[in-house]
């Protein structure tokens, strides 16, 4: 019976070196055919957390489970056999570089199924449809600009119609128009594919206005949740500082260091 | 007191260390890559594309080496021989020259800094622009679809491009030999024909380049794979691979030939 949480962490912790955890016991719930953010500054563990998710790295306690399956128990075969239903979409793309888009996209489909080159052929057009780039379909990704290597490496995601579709900084570095697009693009495809999408970002604003629900991540934990309205009007002066971008706050401008008077008097006596 | 001695000591264990852990790493690597080697057997073409891009994309360097080393080969051979009255044997002298050892050995370096780097490379790359990631998320195992065909064109491209390489310096040396400095023909030809033995010979020198074949893809692919994903963990491995084959070239071939020509054993 299918699970009303497409995905759960539970009291996940991991680490890449014993000293340091990056993830310190995080809970999260992800409905079926929702769309939902993990926000958090660089380097809090948002990236570990869909690697996580998608099994490339193995939690070091707690369970993360998706559709059903706790994902650092199954063998190999059985990744694999639940990442042809998982869809991820990298930072930069992460396109075959040897290969034009029409390739690009079709590499799924021609890798996982016994498809004609004919029905490979509309599928990959109707895929490249959906994001605007048919016209692109003979070009190598060298040619490409920044949001539209982003479109494609969409439409590979998509190929084969995931159930959960996982997107790790899809807005980073793109001017406000293909901004626009792809964060329309993920909403519309998760809606028409019935699918149910992470989306790892630091991009507040744009992500408010596309998601149904939001996680803050923080020095590897939950610090706060919420819908886009309640995320708003959150009182809660760490959500406050992020959203509205302020500089200081319970997230310190400063590395943690010694008085300034005194590294100025160490720096003139040395 | 003690504390130098005592940290140099240590440096010298934990390198050792080091290098046994890697060289077990590697040697992981190794049998990992034999077994997805399915489908790079399975989907020959996606081997025979690497073979192009190895193999035939190498052919101007060992060609035109193979043709040089001929040539001097020739030259000094010549003027050698000539000194014992002997200059007929020039065929003989570049032939086995060449097939027993600079055939392999020669090509098989051309092979690693002209081949070896660029797999190192262009695996490294894909690691670090994150194209392997993606390939393991779309449930596409990266050993199996791009190391394993690298891996067997290198093996393959390796023993046919030693030949080439030992073809062409047979010819370069027969050029300066025979028309240029006036050894016959047919003696050239003939005595080369009587001294090269098919299994003693010729045989060898495929079964040494098949070794540095398989030497050279495997530093290849396994610098490239383990590189540290940034430009200068890139530019470390892909300097390593060329280092690490050459070393491993030169030190296979005393070992080879000691068996071989040698009688050890």
């Amino acid at each position: 019976m299918a699970t009303p949480n497409l995905v759960e962490l539970r009291n996940v912790v991991f680490a890449y070196d014993a000293a340091r955890p990056v993830l310190k016991g995080i809970d999260m719930a992800i409905p079926r055919g929702r769309v939902v953010a993990i926000m958090g500054g660089s380097g809090c563990g948002k990236t570990t957390t869909i690697r996580l998710i998608g099994g490339q790295l193995k939690a070091s306690a707690g369970e993360v489970i998706v559709d059903g399956e706790s994902v650092s128990r199954l063998d190999d075969g059985a990744l694999y056999a639940l990442r042809r239903r998982m869809g991820m979409l990298f930072q930069f793309g992460a396109l075959f570089t040897d290969m034009t888009v029409f390739d690009n996209v079709a590499f799924q489909i021609r890798e996982h199924t016994d498809l004609t080159e004919e029905l490979i052929n509309d599928l990959v057009m109707m895929k490249l449809n959906a994001v605007g780039l048919r016209g692109a379909a003979d070009l190598m990704p060298s040619e490409l600009s920044g949001g539209m290597a982003r479109r494609v490496a969409l439409a590979r995601a998509i190929s084969l119609d995931p159930l959960l579709m996982m997107y790790d900084e899809p807005f980073a570095g793109l001017d406000p128009i293909s901004l626009g697009v792809i964060g329309q693009l993920i909403r519309k495809l998760n809606d028409a594919l019935g699918a149910t999408s992470i989306i790892v970002t630091h991009d507040v604003q744009e992500s408010l206005q596309i998601v149904d629900y939001i996680y803050f991540v923080s020095e590897g934990r939950v610090v706060a949740e919420g819908s886009p309205a309640e995320i708003r009007a959150s009182k809660d002066p760490w959500v406050h500082q992020f959203v509205w971008a302020e500089a200081d706050g319970p997230v310190p401008f400063q590395y943690p260091s010694p008085p300034y008077a005194q590294d100025l008097l160490e720096a003139g006596r040395a | 007191m003690l504390d130098r001695p005592l940290n140099v000591l240590r440096s010298i264990g934990g390198g050792l260390v080091d290098a046994v852990w890697r060289l077990g790493y590697a040697s992981r690597f190794f049998v990992g890559v034999l077994m997805l080697s399915g489908t790079a057997m399975r989907r020959f073409q996606l081997t025979i594309r690497e073979v192009y891009f190895t193999g035939v994309l190498s052919l101007i360097i060992i060609v035109v080496s193979g043709l040089f080393v001929g040539m001097v080969l020739g030259l000094q051979g010549y003027d050698t021989l000539q000194r014992f009255g002997s200059a007929s044997a020039l065929g003989t002298l570049v032939a086995l020259s060449l097939v027993r050892e600079l055939g392999p050995v020669v090509a098989g370096l051309l092979f690693a800094s002209r081949a070896g780097s660029a797999i190192t490379a262009e695996i490294g790359l894909m690691k670090t622009t994150e194209q392997l990631s993606a390939m393991e998320m779309m449930a596409i195992n990266p050993i199996a679809r791009v190391v394993a065909p690298r891996f067997w064109a290198g093996v393959i491209s390796m023993p046919l491009l030693a030949a080439l390489f030992s073809a062409m310096g047979i010819l370069g040396g027969w050029m300066v030999g025979v028309r240029l400095l006036g050894v016959d023909d047919g003696t050239f030809w003939s005595q080369m024909q009587a001294a090269v033995d098919f299994r003693e010979d010729i045989l060898n020198g495929v079964i040494k380049s098949l070794v540095f074949g398989l030497a050279v893809s495997w530093i290849a692919v396994f610098e490239g794979y383990d590189a540290v994903p940034t430009a200068e963990g890139v530019s470390s491995a892909t300097t390593r691979t060329v280092v690490t084959s050459s070393l491993a070239i030169l030190a296979l071939d005393v070992l080879l030939t000691a068996f071989m020509f040698r009688g050890v054993v």
